[in-house]
Parts: C-alpha cells; sequence; structure tokens
C-alpha cells in the first residue's frame, strides 16, 4: 500500500513535469530549424573552408565573464561588432562564447569549441595562457588568439597591448588634476600585466610633477569589490584625491566608495580613473549630474579581436606572431567623455606627452627595473 | 534501523530529484526548454570520450574534499578549513614536484605524501586548539583557508619562482597523468588521481567501520561526554579526526597539481573544491559510498553544465541554482522525513 502512493507520487511528478515541457515546446521548432541551419552550414564549411561566408569564430572567457565591464566584455563586443559586419549570428555558425567558471574550465571550454568547428578561438586574458598553449599543440590544423600575453606557437596569434602607454596618460591627467600631490593606484593581482599600468602611471605623474607622491597598492584579486571599497577609502582617507584602478572588478569598489564620500560630501574633490573600458557611467552620481570618474585608459580589446579576426577570414592569419596595440593605432587611449573634469589644461598636457611618445621622443617604462632608470633621468 | 536507513538514501536521492525538477521549473519561467538543457548537459558530461574523461577528472577531488568532510563530521567536527588543506596540499605537491629529481617510484608517492602531510598539519592547528583551548573548529578552519591562500600565493611569487604568476611544471616522474588515458580519452585531462581517490574511499570506510579509531571517532561524534565517561581519550580522536581529514583534502589538492594542472597559478580566489567538498559530504550522508556517488553527481553537474550554453542557450549558472536546491533539501531533510512519514501513516 504504501509502495503504491510513492510510485503514485512520482508518477505524479512524471506528469506534471512532462505537461510543464509541452508548455515550453512551442520556441521548440524554431530552435530545431536553427539547429538544423546549423549542421547544413558547418557541413558546408567542411567542403570549403576558403569560403569567407562560413566564417566563424568564438571566445572563451576567464572567470570574469562578458558582463565584467571590462575586458572580456569588451572582447564580446568585438565579436559582435564584427558578427553585425559579416551579417552573422550568435551560434556555432557565427559567433559565441564559452563562459569559464574555474580556472579547470579553460581547457573544456576550448576543446568543445574546438569540436564545433570554430575557424579561430581567442582565449582572453593572461590566465589562460597555459590553456591555449595546450590546445595548440593538440590541435595544430586550427587558429588560437590569446589577449594579453604570449603563447609561442605557429598556429596562436598573440595580442597585447602598450598598457604602460595609455597609463603614463593617465599618470599625466592624474598628476594635473590633483590638489594634495598624493595620487594613488589600486592593481588587481601583483603580475607583469598589471605591473605596466602600475609603471606607466607612476612615470606619467612624476614627468609632469617629481615631487608627487604615488600610493601603490594590491588587491591581489580581481573579483573582490568589498576590498576594492575599503582600499579605496583608506586611500582618500589618507589625502590622495586621485585613484587610478587596474583591477577590474574589484575596481568597483574604488568607483562606490568615491561616490559615497561624495554624497556625504558634495564639494569634496575626489576622482577615479577608470580602466578597460570608458567607465563614465560607473562613476556617475544618482541624478547623472556628474561622475566622479576623471578619464579611463581605455584599452580596445574589442578592435583587437575584431581586426584579428578579419586578418584570419582573408587568409593572412597572423600565426606565431605577437601583435601589439598601442597609442599610434589607437588600441590604447584615454577617455575624454567627462568635460567637467577633463579640463583644457589636461587635455592638451595628455596631447603633449601623447605626441612625445608616438614620435618616439619618450620611451615609457615597462617594468619597475626600467621604472627606477626613468626616474633617475627625470 | 531499517528505516533509518532507509530514509539516508531516499533524503538524498530525493533532494537530487527535487533539485532538478526545480531547475526545469526555472528554465521553463525563463524560456528555455528544460529538455534540451539537460540533454546539453548529460552530453556535455557524457557526449564523447573527451568530456567522459574530463567528469572523471573533476569527480576526482571531490571525492576526496568530500571525504575530509565527512570523516570530520563524524567526530562532530565541521571542517569548513577543507579549501586551505585543499591549497596546502597542492602546494607541497608541486613543490616536490618540482624540486626533486628522482625515479617514479620514488618521486610521485613522495609528493602525494607531502601533500597528505601538508593537508594535515593545516588542519592539526584547529584540531588541537579544539581539544586544547575549546576554540571552535569553524571559526579557525575559515580563519586558516584565507592564511593558507595567501601563504601559497607568497611562496609561489617569492620563494618558488621569481615574481612569476604560476609554478614550473612538475617533473615527468611526479606526474599522475598518463599518455595511455589521455590518448584513451582524445587529450583530455583525466589522470590515475581516481585510483587514489577510490583506494581513500575504501580506507575511509574502513578505518570508521572495521577499527576501534574508528568506533571512537564515531562515539566522540554522538556524545563527546559519553565517551569520555566510557575512558576514551577525547582530546585525542579530535585531533586524530582533524589530521585525518585535512590529510584527505591534502590528497585533493595533490590531484590538481600533479593530475589536472601539472603546477600551480597563483590563485586569486578560493578553488572552491573544498566548499564544494561540504555539499557532496552532505548528500553523500558521510559514508564512503555516498561521498562517491554524490562526487559523481557534482561532477557531472559541473562539467556538464558548460555545455549548456552552447548547445541550448541555457546559462551555466542554472546548475548553480540546481546545486543550490538540493543541498537546501538535503539539509531540510526533516521536511522530507516528515512527508516520507505522512505517506506512511497514510498506508496503515
Amino acid at each position: 500500500m504504501r509502495k503504491n502512493k510513492l510510485l503514485l507520487s512520482i508518477l505524479l511528478l512524471f506528469v506534471f513535469s512532462m505537461f510543464l515541457v509541452a508548455c515550453g515546446g512551442a520556441n521548440d521548432d524554431k530552435k530545431e530549424t536553427n539547429d538544423a541551419d546549423n549542421t547544413n552550414d558547418e557541413a558546408t564549411e567542411d567542403n570549403a573552408t576558403e569560403d569567407s561566408g562560413d566564417f566563424s569564430v568564438a571566445m572563451v572567457t576567464d572567470t570574469g565573464g562578458i558582463d565584467d565591464k571590462s575586458f572580456n566584455q569588451s572582447a564580446w563586443e568585438g565579436l559582435e561588432a564584427w558578427g553585425e559586419e559579416h551579417g552573422l549570428e550568435k551560434g556555432a555558425a557565427g559567433y559565441d562564447y564559452a563562459q569559464s567558471e574555474d580556472d579547470s574550465d579553460y581547457l573544456p571550454n576550448f576543446t568543445r569549441l574546438v569540436k564545433n568547428d570554430f575557424n579561430i578561438i581567442f582565449g582572453i586574458g593572461f590566465l589562460l595562457e597555459d590553456a591555449v598553449a595546450d590546445i595548440a599543440e593538440q590541435n595544430p590544423d586550427n587558429y588560437f588568439a590569446i589577449v594579453d600575453t604570449v603563447v609561442d606557437a605557429p598556429n596562436v596569434a598573440s595580442i597585447t597591448f602598450a598598457e604602460h602607454e595609455g597609463s603614463f596618460l593617465a599618470g599625466v591627467a592624474a598628476a594635473m588634476k590633483t590638489k594634495t600631490n598624493k595620487v594613488g593606484f589600486l592593481g588587481g593581482v601583483d603580475s607583469d600585466l598589471i605591473n605596466k599600468f602600475e609603471v606607466g602611471f607612476v612615470a606619467g605623474a612624476k614627468s609632469v610633477n617629481p615631487d608627487i607622491e604615488v600610493q601603490i597598492q594590491y588587491a591581489e584579486d580581481f573579483n573582490a569589490v568589498d576590498k576594492g571599497k575599503l582600499i579605496a577609502s583608506n586611500m582618500y582617507n589618507s589625502d590622495i584625491d586621485v585613484i587610478y584602478h587596474a583591477a577590474g572588478n574589484t575596481g568597483n569598489g574604488v568607483f562606490a566608495e568615491a561616490k559615497d564620500i561624495k554624497r556625504n560630501d558634495p564639494d569634496r574633490e575626489i576622482w577615479v580613473i577608470g580602466v578597460d573600458r570608458d567607465q563614465h557611467e560607473e562613476g556617475l552620481n544618482e541624478d547623472k549630474s556628474a561622475s566622479v570618474t576623471l578619464t579611463s585608459m581605455i584599452k580596445r580589446v574589442d578592435i583587437s579581436v575584431h581586426e584579428v579576426t578579419n586578418a584570419a577570414m582573408a587568409g593572412e592569419f597572423p600565426g606565431g606572431e605577437t601583435i601589439v596595440f598601442g597609442l599610434e593605432d589607437e588600441g590604447v587611449s584615454v577617455a575624454e567623455t567627462n568635460e567637467d573634469a577633463f579640463t583644457e589644461d589636461i587635455r592638451s598636457a595628455v596631447a603633449e606627452w601623447e605626441e612625445k611618445i608616438k614620435n618616439g621622443e619618450l620611451d615609457v617604462p615597462k617594468s619597475r627595473a626600467e621604472l627606477k632608470e626613468f626616474e633617475e633621468g627625470l | 534501523m531499517t528505516t533509518n536507513r532507509l530514509f539516508n538514501i531516499l533524503v538524498p536521492l530525493f533532494s537530487v530529484l527535487i533539485g532538478l525538477l526545480a531547475g526545469a521549473i526555472i528554465m521553463l519561467i525563463y524560456g528555455y526548454n528544460p529538455i534540451e538543457g539537460y540533454a546539453a548537459l548529460w552530453k556535455g558530461a557524457f557526449g564523447d570520450l573527451y568530456f567522459f574523461g574530463e567528469t572523471i577528472r573533476q569527480v576526482t577531488p571531490y571525492i576526496l574534499t568530500g571525504l575530509a568532510v565527512a570523516f570530520a563530521f563524524r567526530a562532530g567536527l565541521f571542517n569548513i578549513g577543507a579549501e586551505g588543506q585543499v591549497i596546502a596540499g597542492w602546494l607541497a605537491a608541486v613543490w616536490i614536484g618540482t624540486s626533486i629529481e628522482a625515479p617514479i617510484y620514488i618521486h610521485l608517492p613522495l609528493a602525494i605524501i607531502v601533500a597528505a602531510l601538508a593537508g594535515a598539519l593545516v588542519a592539526f592547528i584547529p584540531g588541537i586548539l579544539k581539544a586544547k583551548l575549546g576554540v571552535h573548529e569553524v571559526i579557525v578552519t575559515i580563519m586558516f583557508n584565507y592564511i593558507a591562500l595567501y601563504s601559497a600565493n607568497a611562496i609561489i611569487r617569492n620563494v618558488l619562482t621569481e615574481q612569476a604568476d604560476k609554478t614550473e611544471k612538475i617533473a615527468a616522474t611526479a606526474s599522475l597523468s598518463s599518455e595511455w588515458l589521455a590518448t584513451f580519452t582524445s587529450y583530455s585531462r583525466m589522470h590515475y588521481g581516481i585510483l587514489i581517490a577510490l583506494l581513500v574511499a575504501l580506507i575511509m570506510w574502513f578505518i570508521i567501520e572495521k577499527t576501534t579509531i574508528g568506533f571512537e571517532i564515531r562515539s566522540v561524534g554522538f556524545n563527546k561526554h559519553a565517551s569520555e565517561y566510557a575512558g576514551m581519550n577525547v582530546n585525542k580522536n579530535i585531533i586524530l579526526a582533524m589530521i585525518i581529514s585535512g590529510a584527505f583534502a591534502g590528497l585533493a589538492g595533490s590531484m590538481e597539481g600533479l593530475g589536472t594542472f601539472g603546477n600551480m597559478s597563483i590563485q586569486a580566489g578560493f578553488t572552491n573544491l573544498g566548499f564544494d567538498g561540504i555539499a557532496v559530504a552532505l548528500l553523500g550522508a558521510n559514508t564512503a559510498i555516498g561521498v562517491i556517488l554524490a562526487a559523481i553527481l557534482f561532477g557531472v553537474l559541473k562539467v556538464g553544465a558548460l555545455n549548456m550554453p552552447t548547445e541550448a542557450g541555457v546559462p551555466s549558472e542554472l546548475v548553480d541554482v540546481i546545486i543550490a536546491f538540493i543541498i537546501f533539501f538535503v539539509a531540510s531533510s526533516y521536511l522530507i522525513r516528515w512527508i516520507l512519514l505522512r505517506f506512511k501513516k497514510g498506508a496503515k
């Protein structure tokens, strides 16, 4: 008897779930036809690899995901723009992404995309270096690309940026803006890449005013908003009035803290310099009348991804090469969105230094050792 | 007794079923097709040999962290520190793997044993604090997670390398991965660690069920004071349970270091292996066989989830929701017991 009741309840659960599934059936058909299209496309793709109409591209994010308001998002925007340019849709026949929840997800994600016959697959961020090296070795006939670091393999294109140059200009802007002669730098994880931001920023600030004090701190985490807020709070309390962050999501804590301070004391002049994308919106106050974002060091990951994809599509995949996006090709730049704060003085000073870097008059240091030499030469 | 045992099996089964059903309902609410979603999940975990291999790879550390937490649970201790012990074990395994040259039959066992010792050491301190001073192990183990994480990062950066983000790869003689397994599963990272995990599960079962130590540990878990009255050394058993628990978690770390990754990077955050181990132990009702089954489920869900966005357009985060539901229902097992008892009463 008891058994019967149990059986009955399980049966009921089943019927119930079937019913629900039937409800969801409406958009089912559409999806299936889509799938059918995809398989057709894939079939033709195998036959005619040269035909540019069948080109598909995908990317693997690091643990940040495509809504990280930073370079994963920027890369995805690049792919979306590319898809729009060629009239393609998200999916196996156009462009797609795979999100990684954990370090161990990188390789399975790459493998799945390889199995789905994507023509070129991007790894976004230096965390994926090992995974890209492994997958490229296992699939010598596929194209891969990595952003922010270098993988030496004939079928991998390495995309790097001259972050130190952009950060130098951010440093110039910070030094022009500060009234206390104290500025701060908040890094994500202490690593070669983030050191480039730090060193460029310090060099830029000291070029304007050698006596300026730059406080440097690392959160050791790209995803800890609370830590970012705490560090920002300490910095602002010790008279620092401009903070440049290169800390991904952690940097959102800096914006939160700056906005909190402004809310309590609207007259206090404090600023944040954003990173990777134009973070003007992150700094807007409640009525959207003013932003604490002085400027942002923009890194056009989207342009780089877009260009490399187009090159691969045209049969000119830069395999084995390292492509550096710098000030000249607008791979890095500083945002001028906040016109109230980013005054004419600052704009012209930044333009002046930018010119010096572009024509080779000034060599911006890339590492702490180079910075030491640079400071001695000031 | 039989009904109790029946409940111990039924509660997790029901929780999994309800969890999956809840996941299906959520997919429906947001306009996804749950059948497609679950089909993609299944395919992502077992679709071909590669993904099968990756699933086993993910299951391996889950079994070990699950066993670690379960073992401490049996002694009435809540080892939240499995996470930190995993990191310690990972670091120790990689340290031995990169710095020593020895033939494989010495190098590999040495790396594994040192990883277990490292995990045990990290767990020993909360154990002795609990035993001697009565400091609550939950607080201490949580704090030790951070100590382990940041110490490991500092050691990687300053001792094992010169300011680099990750260590060298371990020597081939310390590696658990095999050419044969990799070729067989078309380059998945499946490694021999799964055998170690299963062996450790057997050891845990043996210690708990068949030895005096296990009897004492269970006894302390049921009632400390009664055990003391019966002449058992409660303090010794608490410390011992923590050490063995930590050793299991340390082994889980060595699976990552010697098998999956072959090196260790600066960890920006926790690996979550230890925290997921708590859920695995809970779902597995703190028994060796239960932990293995629960670890398989978690491994399948985690690896399969990665396929859901590409194939069915369902966000992979959904699996976290399903897992949360499963844990919720296991934790509220009282509710399920009550429902089942109602059925039973009705039948009478």
